[in-house]
């Protein structure tokens, strides 16, 4: 097997008995690059210069003895989190040209645990989408059907663990962005518990519901990118002061009496039929690890998308108000007065989904319109959280579908947005909750498209989560396949 | 028509502390051009904002000062809206959950004392600042101020006169900065006032119409552009027109209120609770270690003064009426024990000289050691009222001792009765018309020889002793 193709744990070995040298990896993972990526198009941005250099100072590292736990493994960023002195566009025309003077914490901590940076992943715009096809830089493929989309909005990172074009990568999920083109590329994406990943430098799309996490090829990885991503940071004030354990403790721990909580409102018609048996399936092989599978009830998850489609562009419309032409990024060319400036620039500068989410969030913050959407709609978050709590103590981690469908046709659903949006119905409620859940592949369609199953926990449970995931992921043994690209 | 003036401020003023509400930038004046401005002054994106735990508590002091209830749970708030010197599009304040509500200050104006009502305070970053350049069609943004923390004061329309709008101003400008929190400097803008303002005829319930007035900067114009604009109002009711709703805005050198454009104004500011900061939970704890490190406020210490000291009330006001040259006077008087007699030296040749020269009484060359000490030589006679007068000049030109001051100049008092015995003598011998005159029933003439003595003595002698001295001998 090529190097590109293994796992963190596997190149960790490798790199610890001599097998390979971190420069042998990058080369490895760049040269799969060449061959895939003009199809895939997972990349805005490749580093490779930066990459070969990293490559190079891991290998003395190495060769010191110093090994971290991410020394000489090729990771890819979405080009949501800032890079200093890296181009860092956010999918964005307005942002096409600006680069940040600082970076983001994870690239901070991803870096001084020995991480080798292959590129800024492609994205949809500001992370609003599910597709990745309203990236101004065109859209990513999923590598197992060139004509389908990878998910979104972290399909570029989806895309390239899946394709072999780095070992691991980062996302960040606002309402489902990480999880479900993880089940839709066939890879493991975890959203954590909202304030257990610094959120200092991610460009921000709705600041209550984002939150950054890992793709990888499996659970183990999961837990080892987990150990290097969470803790608190002081640059940012929603970040908690919670204890970090060693996740990868968690890891081949049984879950022998625990109760599976699967929740009847996310079974419901319009479900695709292989993603239900394939889910269906999932179950019963969690059955077969000792859990118990209990009834439980979310009764308020039929407001999810609702109330979602409030808060986040809510959110949305003030976080992209410093997109204004001033001080940074596009500024039109052709302005006779500030009002002028502002209006084009911001024509120019955003795409159509931008522009809908804001107008959308504006008008639900307006005056005598604020009562109705955004307070209401605050109301009911609360009681979706209760819904976990109560579910929660009844059951120690919940199991449904990642994604309704598996990947769908690029285009299929791009004229229609409300259909777009119903392909996050089932991760929405994390994000709501502010609990962590992770996809984790389940199985292939008859046509050969991945499928993924999504745990769910309470807030700060990763660990439990982790435990979960990769008990079932042992059992259910689900074929290794690679797209044939 | 008797009309009744209905008055509410809204006061801002900047904090002083070192660094910024959100980050750790400075907040010094006078900085050149975005030389304190990091990525989150720059509002730039992914960058975080961190509540600055001092600004808390500077808000706190003043929220206890003016007897508001701090709310336990208070929350930032995101007030939406375009301009180029707000880099995020939003400036982060307070709204629904403001730090601390229901407060009042007494105020005395036109002879009587009312509570002013405090609506709130709550806490806010500054904006930036834009420069126009006055040769090209170009604006440039200046981010320093930007970030530089705000309370903003609302008071109750409980005001009735402009007198009284200034006075409240005065008090909470005078508590703000003997809290230390604030500079007061209404130039620069760490104090800045905006007032609404309408009348209503004496005996209606029902508010008029009101309108908003900006850019006073000083006690004076607040209280000059209220008497303009309620002359304004009064005008136009009186001929039957309408008040329209709206911002006007002081014009100094014309002394009239004109309306801003209407479009500045047409603002739906879209609030709501800022995601990115946690909300600010204030337990009892907390607030009681903020009460405990209060300072006596300046009214309590007027009152202490007039009664402690035994001084007018309105040298009590003078002393008290910033925290330093009140603490200054005490020290004074702790260390010469005259409070009156302490109290005509700060007031009269203190403060002239530091008037004369726009010091502080920070920046005062004399010790209050070395102006009890004076005042200390003047009881026991060493040296007379006059001679001290000479004194306490030089003592704040140099920052002498007065005892240095009076060896330098040899300027001891003559005490010494025998040698001044000699020196009368000597005058009355020489003046012998005088003399008979004086004898003859010509009182007036005890001057004459007092003029004397003292040319004689160059000022030096004590009077007393020479009253004394000279209307034994001339007697005899």
């Amino acid at each position: 097997m090529e190097l590109h193709q293994l796992t963190i744990h596997e190149l960790q070995e490798k790199i610890r008995g001599g097998g390979a040298s971190a420069l042998q990896i990058a080369e490895s993972v760049f040269s799969r690059i060449d061959a895939v990526e003009d199809r895939v198009h997972s990349y805005i941005r490749l580093m490779k210069k930066e990459a070969m250099a990293a490559a190079v100072r891991a290998d003395e590292q190495i060769k010191k003895g110093d090994i971290q736990p991410l020394t000489g493994i090729p990771v890819a960023l979405k080009d949501i989190v800032c890079t200093q002195g890296i181009p860092t566009t956010c999918g964005s025309h307005i942002l096409h040209q600006f680069v940040p003077p600082y970076n983001a914490t994870v690239v901070e901590k991803l870096a001084a645990a020995g991480a080798v940076f292959v590129g800024k992943a492609n994205m949809d715009e500001f992370a609003m989408g599910s597709s990745t096809e309203t990236s101004s830089f065109g859209p990513t493929r999923n590598p197992w059907d060139l004509e389908r989309i990878p998910g979104g909005s972290s399909g570029g990172s989806a895309a390239a663990v899946a394709a072999g074009e780095c070992i691991a990568s980062i996302g960040s999920d606002t309402g489902g962005s990480i999880r479900q083109p993880a089940a839709l590329c066939g890879v493991v994406g975890m959203k954590p518990t909202y304030g257990r990943v610094s959120r200092f430098g991610l460009i921000a799309f709705a600041s209550s519901l984002d939150q950054i996490g890992p793709f990888t090829r499996d659970v183990e990885d999961c837990a080892i990118m987990m150990n290097v991503l969470a803790g608190y940071d002081p640059k940012e004030s929603t970040s908690v002061r919670a204890e970090v354990p060693d996740y990868r403790r968690f890891i081949g721990r049984d879950i022998q009496g625990w109760r599976i909580g699967i929740p009847g409102e996310y079974f419901i018609e319009g479900i695709d039929p292989e993603v239900s048996a394939a889910v269906r399936k999932a179950i019963e092989t969690v059955r077969q690890c000792g859990a118990s599978i209990v009834e439980i009830s979310l009764p308020h998850t039929r407001y999810c998308v609702a109330v979602y489609y409030i808060i986040a562009p809510a959110e949305a419309s003030s976080n992209l108000a410093r997109y204004d032409g001033v001080r940074y990024g596009l500024r039109t060319a052709d302005a006779r007065d500030l009002a002028e400036m502002y209006e084009k620039t911001r024509m120019q500068g955003f795409g159509a989904e931008v522009k809908r989410r804001i107008m959308i969030g504006t008008y639900a913050l307006s005056a005598g319109y604020y009562d109705a959407y955004y307070g209401k709609a605050s109301q009911v978050r609360a009681l979706i959280r209760r819904d976990f709590d109560e579910a929660f103590t009844k059951c120690d981690a919940i199991l449904t579908p990642t994604s309704p469908t598996p990947a769908f046709r690029l285009g299929e659903k791009t004229d229609d947005p409300l259909q777009m949006y119903l392909s996050d119905i089932f991760t929405i409620s994390a994000n709501l909750a502010g609990i962590p859940g992770i996809s984790v592949p389940c199985g292939f369609s008859a046509s050969g498209l991945p499928i993924g199953v999504q745990f769910l926990t309470g807030h700060f449970e990763e660990g439990r989560l982790l435990q979960v995931a990769s008990a079932y992921e042992k059992s259910a043994a689900v074929e290794k396949r690679r797209p044939s690209l | 028509m008797d009309f009744e003036t209905i008055i509410g401020l809204e006061v801002h003023a900047q904090l002083l502390t070192d660094t910024k509400i959100f980050c750790n930038c400075s907040t010094k004046f006078g900085a050149s051009p975005n030389s304190h401005a990091c990525p989150v002054c720059l509002g730039m994106p992914g960058v975080l904002p961190v509540l600055n735990k001092k600004v808390v508590e500077y808000a706190m002091k003043m929220a206890l000062a003016t007897n508001c209830t701090i709310n336990p749970r208070n929350v930032f708030a995101r007030k939406n809206y375009f301009y180029p010197d707000l880099p995020k599009g939003y400036q982060i304040s307070q709204y629904a959950y403001p730090l601390a509500e229901h407060g009042y200050l007494m105020v005395e104006a036109n002879g009587e004392q009312r509570k002013i009502g405090i609506t709130r305070i709550h806490m806010e970053e500054d904006a930036g600042k834009l420069i126009h350049d006055d040769n090209n069609p170009a604006s440039y943004v200046d981010l320093n101020r930007t970030g530089v923390p705000l309370i903003e004061i609302v008071g109750e329309p409980d005001i009735r006169s402009p007198e009284e709008a200034a006075e409240y101003l005065r008090r909470l400008h005078e508590i703000l900065v003997y809290l230390e929190i604030c500079d007061g400097n209404m130039e620069e803008g760490s104090f800045r006032c905006d007032a609404n303002v309408s009348i209503r005829p004496k005996g209606q319930k029902e508010f008029g119409t009101r309108t908003e007035l900006k850019n006073m900067n000083s006690f004076r114009n607040v209280q000059r552009a209220l008497e303009y604009e309620v002359k304004r109002q009064q005008y136009l009711v009186e001929n039957g027109e309408k008040i329209i709703q709206e911002t006007r805005l002081w014009d100094d050198a014309q002394g009239a209120t004109n309306p801003m454009r209407s479009k500045e104004e047409a603002h739906d500011y879209r609030y709501f609770p800022d995601p990115d900061l946690v909300p600010v939970v204030v337990d009892e704890a907390w607030v009681a270690e903020i009460r405990a490190g209060l300072p006596e406020l300046p009214q309590a210490r007027r009152e202490r003064f007039v009664n402690e000291y035994q001084i007018p009330a309105y040298d009590a006001g003078v002393l008290t009426s910033e925290k330093a040259l009140a603490e200054y006077y005490e020290e004074v008087v702790k260390l010469c024990g005259r409070p009156k007699i302490a109290a005509n030296w700060v007031m009269g040749d203190v403060l002239k000289f530091l008037n004369e020269d726009k010091r502080s009484i920070r920046e005062c060359p004399i010790a209050a050691r070395s102006l009890a000490d004076m005042i200390g030589l003047i009881e026991e006679g060493t040296i007379s009222g006059k001679m001290a007068k000479e004194v306490i000049a030089d003592m704040y030109a140099t920052g002498k001792t007065p005892r240095g001051i009076i060896e330098e100049k040899g300027l001891v008092q003559i005490t010494d009765e025998g040698e001044l015995a000699k020196t009368i003598a000597a005058i009355i011998e020489a003046n012998p018309g005088q003399l008979a005159d004086y004898r003859g029933g010509k009182e007036k003439l005890f001057g004459f020889f007092v003029g004397q003595v003292m040319k004689a003595t160059q000022g030096k002698a004590n009077p007393k002793l020479v009253n004394d001295l000279l209307r034994k001998m001339l007697a005899e």
